[in-house]
């Protein structure tokens, strides 16, 4: 059975402005060891900067965030990469021209440790170690059941797969907090279904930490832990799902008229009933 | 020591440790390489799993259901029950949760081996209609950790506590399999049929080995052959192939990594001993012809010129004949440039024998194979035969028959134009069924094919039609609707095509575009659209699809007896026909009936001279939900019936 535990990450009254606009208003957000939290709001509510901060793309001009108890002002990038942190994009960011297989291995690039010397000889250790991230890549490739495409161009690929291959390639990080930015957007039912048992599956499996933004309803109530709802920088409620729903301030700003938050995912995978 | 000649598949696998122990098996495509286990691995891997199972309950004459995909688990699975006496059921994979009720309820199935969580699911799903299903062990243990049912087993434990079972009592598992006998029944296949319930044939051990035989010894295949068993193991012709054959003759049968992975890992394998039903030769080949399309003008031109001369005189080459020196030359210079590359590219270059069955092929597209230089033949069978009836021999090979009785078969045509045979091969009885057993099996051991045919001057049987399809339009002509679908379906941009006309003053049909090809084909002409339905429905697809008939009413203008089956009107569905609304069988046939009943109004309105049809249809997603999809479809009228007199050149006549 999974537990959730203490807080891995914390951030603390994190106040982000571009000129006169503020992304981000104090906000402090604790994500728990081996939950599912939601980010959720409406266009323009900071779901993305709260990504960017926590992962080193934007730095915070107040606050700080908390990592595996170290505190820092602002994260960087090649930290958050190094200690464990991946992430996906809104928009794909993959090596078009590259098979997914390779996209793959980019995920593997931070914990090679033979310099590039030895890898273009592909002697020894480095074959070794090649021959080990390679087998690592293919038990992603297997999780995510695209092994069809194994050797396919990721730009030649719908936008289903080509977001599924990009988690794969932050699952190749073997990352303790993975943060998802709209994982499902622009994906049919079939597919979200699949995304969803995706994420629930890592974040079992391997027990990974799981941060998302989602429009989806259905699929925030269904797959998340917790929630957490930002509105024009500010966070206006923090709490699990069944609460946000119920919550008279989330639905002024966010989800609307009552029956529309009552709207139940059709891609509600059976399993997560049984799970608990 | 004398032996007898094994008589169970058990036997012949102890037989196999003996002779090639070291030789492989079964392959699978596992974390993208290739695994492999010996003769003398999978039988060590079959015993574990015989002892667990018995370690669990399992008596003799038990049914044991398999449901999944091609994997080399589920193949043990079915010797470990064969070794320990009971019987195989295996299922459809892609069956709906309510099609498996059935099954495992009729054949009183105790325990199930299922492939993975989807399967489960089903199961777990339908427990309750099954009282008697005990056990489910599963065979990936993906996603089933929170499972709580206490009936659900891992496989690797059930091997596990198999070993240890087998640490005890050494010498069970071969007293288990000495005591089979060749009249045991062996395996129980729910044949998807393609009118009401599915019906069980029971086959004995004595029926599969025989006919499996004889086919091995008549294209002589040997312990070196390679095949890829990646068709629904619940279907015979898998069975045959995949398990009996490979058990026979000692080759090794291949699974692939995933269904989705089957055209490359087909190409990586490059099997010798190939079997595909039309349809899949049919979407190969459309998906050839899509990239040469897109292909460069002179790569295009390439192809087409040496398509013509493998169509003049591959064929004749395959079946060593002589040619004029000219032809041989240019073949050869094909064969460098296209053919050879092309059969690489799809993994047919090592092909000796390839197969197809099931339903007729269109001639043509049976002739694109047999030019570049791949034998491919027809052969015919079914269940209740354990598959070989007929095969084409090499050297005597036409695209419209499918060939002449093997060893042991004997085969006549009654006075109604239907085909009977009896063969050693020949199905037990229906399971729990006397009746349906008793209409197709008289007690002489004649058994009626409801197919109609009849013998061609050279001995070679060709079969016409099931027999209750072939029909007469109002005028008295012959209507045979299968023959003007296949020559539709040639086409690589209808997928699938219902013809109408038994009793009516015309033909008429329904269409099903091929959402690859079209879609292919709108993207290179800008041709915007969102979904199947939108582009079925476009007006440049209707004309697109007007086109092909006409040819194929060309076509039927050219032969006399089927002249009067042009088709008229016709109408391009808003959504594929698919199995789970029952309206094509798990192997992908039309089921002419139960289309004809769904679609009523649009049938009338093909008749009643209108523009347009409305129909509102219900349809079944794979988890058994249900939902309601309405369109109107436009209906185009053809141009009046072509006569003979007008010019015809279609294809180059072969």
């Amino acid at each position: 059975m999974r537990r959730i535990g203490d807080p891995v990450l914390t951030t603390d009254r994190i106040t982000l402005t571009f000129g006169g606009v503020t992304a981000l208003n104090e906000i402090s957000v604790k994500i728990r060891h081996h939950e599912i939290l939601a980010i959720i709001g409406p266009n323009g509510a900071g779901k993305t900067s709260m990504l960017n901060v926590i992962n080193g793309f934007y730095y915070p001009q107040s606050g700080s965030i908390t990592w595996k108890g170290e505190t820092r002002s602002r994260m960087r990038p090649y930290h958050a990469a190094a200690q464990g942190i991946a992430r996906t994009f809104q928009n794909v960011a993959l090596f078009r021209g590259m098979t997914t297989l390779d996209n793959i291995m980019t995920g593997r690039l931070l914990r090679m440790r033979r310099n590039f010397l030895w890898q273009a000889l592909y002697l020894g250790p480095a074959q070794k170690e090649e021959l080990a991230h390679r087998a690592h890549a293919e038990r992603i490739i297997d999780f995510l059941e695209i092994q069809a495409i194994r050797k396919t161009p990721v730009g030649r690929l719908p936008y289903g797969l080509q977001k599924r291959v990009e988690l794969g390639r932050a699952l190749a990080m073997e990352p303790e907090l993975l943060l998802l930015d709209e994982p499902m957007a622009g994906m049919n039912v079939e597919e979200k279904e699949d995304m969803c048992r995706f994420i629930l599956d890592i974040n079992d499996e391997f027990g990974t930490t799981i941060a998302l933004i989602e429009h989806d309803m259905g699929v925030v109530m269904d797959i998340s832990d917790r929630v957490v709802v930002l509105d024009y920088g500010r966070k206006i409620a923090d709490g699990p799902p069944d609460e946000i729903r119920a919550s008279a301030e989330v639905i002024a700003a966010y989800l609307g008229e009552p029956d529309q938050g009552e709207v139940r995912a059709a891609s509600a995978p059976a399993r997560r009933s049984a799970a608990t | 020591m004398t032996l007898s000649a094994p008589d169970t598949f058990p036997k012949l696998l102890l037989d196999h440790t003996r002779l090639r122990p070291d030789r492989p098996a079964n392959r699978e495509k596992d974390y993208g390489i290739w695994q492999s286990w010996s003769w003398a691995e999978v039988a060590a891997e079959v015993e574990a799993v015989a002892c667990g199972l018995a370690a669990m309950g399992f008596r003799r004459g038990d049914k044991l259901a398999i449901i999944g995909d091609n994997r080399p688990r589920l193949y043990w699975a079915i010797a470990a029950t064969q070794a320990l006496g009971g019987v195989p059921v295996p299922i459809y994979q892609d069956s709906i949760a309510d099609e498996m009720a059935f099954v495992l309820d009729h054949a009183e199935v105790r325990f199930a081996v299922a492939e993975d969580q989807e399967q489960v699911d089903k199961l777990v799903a339908i427990k309750k209609h099954c009282p008697l299903l005990e056990a489910v062990i599963f065979s990936d243990p993906r996603g089933m950790r929170h499972y709580a049912e206490p009936y659900l087993y891992d496989y690797a434990a059930v091997h596990e506590r198999g070993r240890e079972f087998a640490r005890s009592r050494p010498v069970f598992f071969r007293d288990e399999v000495a005591k089979g006998q060749g009249g045991d029944i062996a395996i129980i296949l729910y044949t998807s049929g393609t009118t009401g319930r599915p019906k069980g044939v029971v086959l004995t051990f004595d029926n599969i080995i025989a006919t499996a035989k004889n086919a091995i010894e008549f294209e002589g295949l040997t312990d070196r052959e390679e095949i890829l068993a990646y068709l629904p193991m619940a279907w015979i012709g898998e069975h045959i192939f995949s398990y009996a054959e490979a058990y026979c003759a000692g080759f090794c049968a291949s699974c692939p990594e995933s269904q989705a992975t089957v055209m490359a890992d087909l190409r990586e394998l490059g099997p010798t001993f190939f079997f595909a039903p039309p349809a899949i030769f049919e979407s190969i080949l459309t998906q050839v012809m899509i990239r040469v399309e897109d292909a460069a003008w002179p790569k295009r031109k390439l192809f087409h010129y040496f398509l013509d001369v493998a169509k003049r005189v591959g064929p004749t080459i395959l079946d060593r004949h002589p040619v004029a020196l000219v032809d041989r030359a240019l073949y050869w210079l094909g064969n460098v440039l296209v053919y050879g590359p092309l059969k690489n590219m799809l993994g047919l270059s090592r092909i000796r024998v390839a197969y197809t069955a099931g339903e007729a092929i269109g001639p043509d597209l049976f002739i694109f194979y047999r030019s570049l230089g791949v034998n491919l033949k027809q052969l015919y069978g079914m269940t209740e035969s354990s598959v070989f009836l007929c095969i084409q021999k090499d050297g005597a090979v036409k695209p419209d028959t499918v060939g002449a009785p093997i060893k042991d078969v004997q085969i006549r045509v009654a006075d109604g134009g239907e085909v009977l045979f009896r063969s050693p091969g020949a199905f037990q009885s229906y399971y729990k069924n006397p009746e349906a057993t008793a209409e197709a099996k008289q007690p002489d051991g004649w058994v009626h094919t409801g197919d109609s045919g009849f013998f061609d001057g050279d001995g070679q049987l060709k079969i016409l039609d099931r027999a209750r399809d072939v029909g007469r339009l109002e005028s008295g002509e012959l209507f045979a609707p299968k023959f003007i679908e296949n020559k539709l379906k040639f086409f690589p941009y209808i997928k699938e095509a219902v013809a109408f006309g038994d009793g009516r003053p015309f033909v008429t049909a329904f269409v099903n575009i091929d959402l690859q090809a079209v879609g292919d084909w709108a993207e290179r002409r800008n041709l915007a659209y969102a979904s199947y339905q939108e582009l079925a429905a476009d007006d440049a697809v209707y004309d697109l699809v007007r086109g092909c008939i006409e040819q194929v009413n060309r076509e039927l203008a050219a032969a006399a007896a089927v002249a009067g089956s042009q088709i008229r009107r016709f109408l391009i569905l808003h959504k594929e026909l698919d199995a789970d609304d029952g309206e094509l069988t798990r192997t992908r046939k039309v089921r002419r009936r139960i289309i004809g009943e769904r679609y009523q109004p649009l049938v009338d309105a093909l008749y009643a001279g209108r523009s347009t049809g409305r129909i509102e249809t219900e349809i079944t997603f794979e988890d058994g939900r249900k939902g309601q999809m309405r369109a109107e479809l436009a209906i185009r009228d053809i141009g009046p019936p072509v006569s003979m007199a007008e010019p015809l050149q279609f294809k180059k006549a072969s």
